[in-house]
């Protein structure tokens, strides 16, 4: 059945402000960078958005320096009280200039603006409100009376949710009295940079926050600068293994947020259009560029032919394309070299045997597109059953007994999160207690809140963010 | 007359909860601190540390699926049944550190209420770091502590009983189960605490007690795939072990380079660095 048609509703670019070039910004002012500018694109059109200069050694260097100034004459000894003010206005600038945030995102990063504009930047306010609340109550957070930060805070984050992950990252570890350096990703820097505005526009004092803009390289760098106290990184498992090797036998401290491959798992008695719902918005929430997707569904044998048609109706009414149009439900593939993976990944379950079903949407013949695709008969094996795809790749297994479903959810070294479909409740908390991840969503996807922890087990990380818990990271405790 | 010979005993490892000899068919002599023949140890092997993660693995399921109420139980069990053998491990205990008989069992009354206090945290921990999360929306959102998994602890190598009992009680009681290495030439206070908790009702499997050098056997409990965490209080090159963990994600425990003073109030960071944190979310509505 063909999608309603809709007239195109782009949301304007100049509201974004786009400016030709962007620049580090290191003890509260942006500086031309020493190392080699590097250009961001639009995912969906592929023209460079702008250059931006990034950080050097040096830079990194004065970076760090200013972070270590500011934790020890400033924001260290500065009340909890104060420190909550600055928070609560860089909470009130974002929500100010929300909009503007949100269709630079979406340019730099190929999100929907429905997305950007309606999850991600309301949570990017949240976490700043949720954080600058903790600051002054810290003695209450179950630490013990007076916990102390740690220091310089090196933060390294992903391209997929590039201003939520500041947030997240910066948040906690201001309300907490620490300073930061944050290294933006590579194709994603632009958000950031304009973050480095509110601080200034916050009276925030130069060195609180640093943003260094740079390539794969600069993380290394950053991790194992003697200067930082402590490193929280969001990424892949791969790299998070790196990472964690480099600090080994050093004093810094460590939490990492790595990859998932999250079992949804719908019982025969699920409210089954719910679950539809749940399972498309689980995998192709921000393209499946989400750790957390539901990348493999687990259905009751008895319902799999029923579960798929519907599955497959639904998908084919999701709207691929211009990811500035309201209308769009798909945007873009954040870069080539991303693109490039998730077709091999896809190729491969193809190749292993699996069964190929792709939305017949029409994809735009620019820019970095692909069209949601669902496998049907995956075995355990097949290392689109093991291997997180990060991209619109939904693999489909089959599940007879309620044992069975865990065992198979639980068949992996990642842990973060999973998803129960049921009506019924006792068998929704029998399965929540037995799935071995750091967020179980039950009748729901993709939830997201300053005040619940998030975070993995396993393969998937230590360490959580948000909530109560999420303040351990950034304490001396 | 002459005087009665004792019987002399032949200290074994503690794997799933029976009393096995090392496979490598290995022994070392222990001595006291004046260099005097105490007994052979068991001295285990690579091959003794992936059968006790097998054991250790498999009693996971029930140990952390047990009520928090029933562990408590279980461990308070062992309080009183080390009680039940206090002079054995005066004894031992100065034999082994060459204390004084009455710093020995001060020692030994520590480690005692050690236990004590953390099977008392078993059913108190959930509600001190769990949460209902307040989230914005119309959703059911809390947060559960749940136990990491398979715990890897190189024990305390100077303090034979009341450090290794710092080091296992609170993986126990986070409802993790255990491999431990214990004290290399201080081993046999552990060999008779193993005999503890084969007779205090903890199912086989949950603590597993090796004796050995935790340098020969430390790198093969870092890379173990289905170990989740890592105590390495009793190992010397740790920044190796960390190393080696980093390749499974593995949680390894921060512990300061000295052995720190076991007699001091502990407090739950021991605990908590067992726990995860599970959030479970659910709607709302009618």
């Amino acid at each position: 059945m063909p999608a309603f048609e809709y007239a195109p509703a782009p949301e304007s670019r100049d509201l974004a402000n786009l400016k030709p070039s962007y620049r580090p910004f290191i003890d509260g002012e942006f500086r031309d960078g020493g190392g080699e500018p590097l250009k961001t694109l639009n995912p969906a059109t592929e023209e460079v958005l702008a250059e931006v200069s990034t950080a050097s050694d040096a830079d990194l260097d004065a970076a760090v320096k200013a972070a270590r100034k500011a934790f020890e004459k400033i924001w260290g000894p500065m009340p909890g009280s104060e420190r909550a003010k600055y928070l609560f206005r860089i909470a009130r600038l974002i929500q100010e200039r929300s909009r503007e945030l949100a269709v630079l995102e979406t340019l730099d990063n190929g999100k929907p603006i429905r997305e950007s504009r309606d999850s991600d930047l309301p949570l990017v306010a949240a976490h700043f409100f949720y954080h600058a609340g903790w600051a002054d109550k810290l003695d209450y957070a179950g630490y013990g009376p007076d916990p102390k930060p740690l220091g310089v805070a090196g933060q390294i984050i992903p391209w997929n949710f590039p201003l939520l992950m500041l947030a997240w990252k910066i948040a906690p570890a201001l309300a907490t009295g620490n300073t930061v350096v944050l290294k933006p990703a590579e194709t994603t820097p632009l958000t950031a940079l304009v973050f480095g505005e509110i601080c200034q526009q916050a009276g925030l004092p130069p060195g609180v926050v640093n943003i260094l803009p740079g390539a794969g390289d600069l993380g290394p760098k950053l991790v194992e600068h003697p200067g930082v106290d402590k490193i929280a990184f969001t990424g892949s498992t791969e790299v998070g293994k790196l990472i964690q090797r480099q600090v080994a036998g050093t004093p810094k401290r460590l939490t990492l947020e790595l990859g998932g491959k999250a079992a949804n798992v719908v019982f025969d008695d699920a409210p089954l259009d719910q679950a539809v719902e749940g399972i498309v918005n689980g995998i192709f929430f921000n393209q499946g560029h989400v750790c957390c997707a539901g990348s493999r569904l687990l259905v009751q044998e008895s319902v799999a032919d029923e579960v798929l048609d519907k599955l497959r109706y639904r998908i084919s009414t999701l709207r691929l394309g211009d990811p500035l149009d309201k209308n769009t439900d798909v945007g873009a593939i954040n870069s080539r070299e991303q693109l490039g993976r998730i077709r091999e990944l896809a190729d491969s379950g193809e190749a292993e045997g699996a069964q190929r079903w792709t939305s017949p949407c029409p994809v735009p013949d620019r820019g970095f597109f692909f069209a949601p695709t669902i496998f049907s008969g995956v075995h355990q094996s097949m290392r689109i059953a093991r291997e997180e795809i990060f991209g619109p790749v939904l693999s489909v297994l089959t599940f007879r007994t309620p044992d069975e479903a865990v065992a198979k959810a639980n068949n992996t070294p990642y842990g973060l999160s999973a998803g129960i479909w049921s009506e019924k409740g006792s068998r929704i908390l029998w399965t929540a207690n037995r799935l071995r991840a750091g967020v179980v969503w039950a009748n729901t996807f993709n939830r997201f809140d300053p005040a619940a922890p998030f975070g993995g087990y396993q393969e998937s990380g230590f360490g959580r963010e948000g909530g109560r818990t999420g303040l351990e990271g950034y304490l001396d405790v | 007359m002459s005087e009665r010979v004792t019987v002399a005993k032949t200290y074994k490892l503690f794997i799933g909860g029976k009393f096995p000899r090392s496979e490598s068919g290995r022994v070392y002599p222990v001595t006291d601190g004046k260099g005097r023949f105490l007994a052979n140890a068991a001295h285990a092997s690579r091959k003794d540390v992936r059968d006790a993660v097998v054991a250790a693995r498999k009693a996971f399921g029930g140990w952390s699926g047990a009520t928090a109420y029933n562990r408590g139980q279980v461990l308070y069990r062992v309080a009183e049944m080390l009680e039940g053998r206090r002079d054995q491990f005066v004894a031992e205990v100065s034999a082994a550190e060459s204390l004084a008989t009455r710093r020995a069992e001060a020692v030994v009354d520590a480690a005692i209420d050690r236990w004590v206090w953390y099977a008392g945290w078993t059913d108190k921990v959930a509600s001190v770091l769990g949460a209902a999360n307040p989230v914005a929306g119309p959703y059911f959102s809390f947060t559960v502590p749940e136990p990491t998994g398979v715990v890897g602890i190189l024990a305390p190598q100077k303090s034979s009983l009341l450090g290794l009992v710092s080091v296992l009680a609170p993986a126990l009681a986070a409802g993790c189960t255990t491999v431990v290495v214990s004290s290399a030439d201080r081993p046999l206070p552990a060999i008779t605490l193993s005999e503890v908790l084969a007779t205090s009702d903890l199912p086989g499997g949950v603590a597993n007690i090796l004796t050995g050098r935790a340098a020969e056997l430390g790198p093969w409990l870092a890379s173990h795939a289905d170990v989740n965490a890592l105590d390495p209080t009793g190992a010397e090159d740790r920044a190796e072990l960390a190393r080696e963990a980093a390749g499974t994600v593995k949680r390894v425990l921060a512990v300061p380079a000295e052995e720190p003073d076991w007699t001091k109030r502990p407090d739950i960071a021991r605990l908590r660095r067992y726990l995860e944190a599970k959030t479970v979310w659910h709607p709302m509505g009618v």
